[in-house]
């Protein structure tokens, strides 16, 4: 499943990397702890998230992931935004937070057999 | 055995202490070189992760450091040597959850107590070393699977 169903299905804010909405996503991974992510994100995850600021680009660039949803209405800081641009890296921003936001593209990529 | 003139890669990279607008760019620069010289993707990822947490210790607690990428047809090697305060108890330090992290470091989502944890994890090979008040010393070893069928 392509980066842009799931933008719209959800209708996400695209905050950078519109470009790259094209891409596949293979999975998901939720965290606030940057070593957790770091350590067991798989390449092609959807990376769910409350931190705003910059390193998450640097850890989603790092480990080859989908993109970030920053979720329940956070936006992101200034200059995360200006990395994420740089390396176009797709940043998109939920107004539900990150239990429904997971729950959903969860359902997406593997839906339930009837 | 190898001789020192037997490198594929032999570089270092300097990081400031404190910079985390800066923190990731080495880390980023390494698993370019990686990629381009044509490292088994597993590798690289293993690299990225290794070097990444590697910076992020030494911007976090160090006033600078140096990560230095040797590269071998057989492994890659990752050092990373800083100034700073030093660990006096490794042992307690590699415990999974203990942290020292002022809560500015916390916010931002690290100081979690995992970095020496997977550096360890995503190392074939791993050795630390420090001395209080001068600095600590890192050296992870990942070999290169020989592949089998091109």
């Amino acid at each position: 499943m392509n980066l842009e169903t799931i933008v719209r299905a959800l209708q996400l804010g695209v905050k950078s990397g519109r470009d790259r909405l094209g891409v596949e996503v293979r999975g998901g991974y939720v965290g606030d702890l940057l070593s957790d992510v770091m350590a067991n994100s798989q390449e092609g995850d959807l990376w769910i998230t409350r931190q705003i600021h910059q390193n998450i680009v640097a850890v989603a660039s790092l480990k080859d992931l989908a993109g970030i949803i920053l979720v329940r209405g956070a936006e992101p800081a200034e200059d995360t935004l200006e990395k994420a641009v740089r390396e176009n890296m797709p940043i998109l921003t939920a107004d539900l937070p990150a239990f429904e936001i997971a729950g959903k593209i969860y359902q997406m990529i593997y839906p339930p057999k009837a | 055995m190898s001789t020192c003139n037997d490198w594929m890669y032999d570089g270092s990279f300097s990081v400031a202490g404190g910079n985390f607008e800066e923190a990731g760019k080495v880390s980023g620069k390494i698993k370019t070189i990686l990629k381009e010289m044509g490292i088994q993707k597993n590798v690289v990822r293993m690299a990225a992760v290794i070097t990444y947490e590697s910076e992020i210790n030494i911007v976090s607690y160090a006033r600078h450091g140096i990560i230095r990428l040797r590269v071998q047809p057989g492994h890659v090697e990752i050092e990373a040597l800083d100034e700073g305060p030093g660990i006096s108890d490794i042992r307690l330090a590699m415990q999974q959850g203990w942290s020292t992290a002022t809560d500015k470091i916390r916010e931002m989502g690290f100081g979690a107590g995992m970095g020496l944890n997977n550096i360890r994890n995503f190392s074939d090979i791993f050795h630390i070393s420090s001395d209080v008040g001068s600095g600590t010393r890192l050296k992870m070893i990942i070999r290169i699977p020989q592949e089998q069928d091109g």
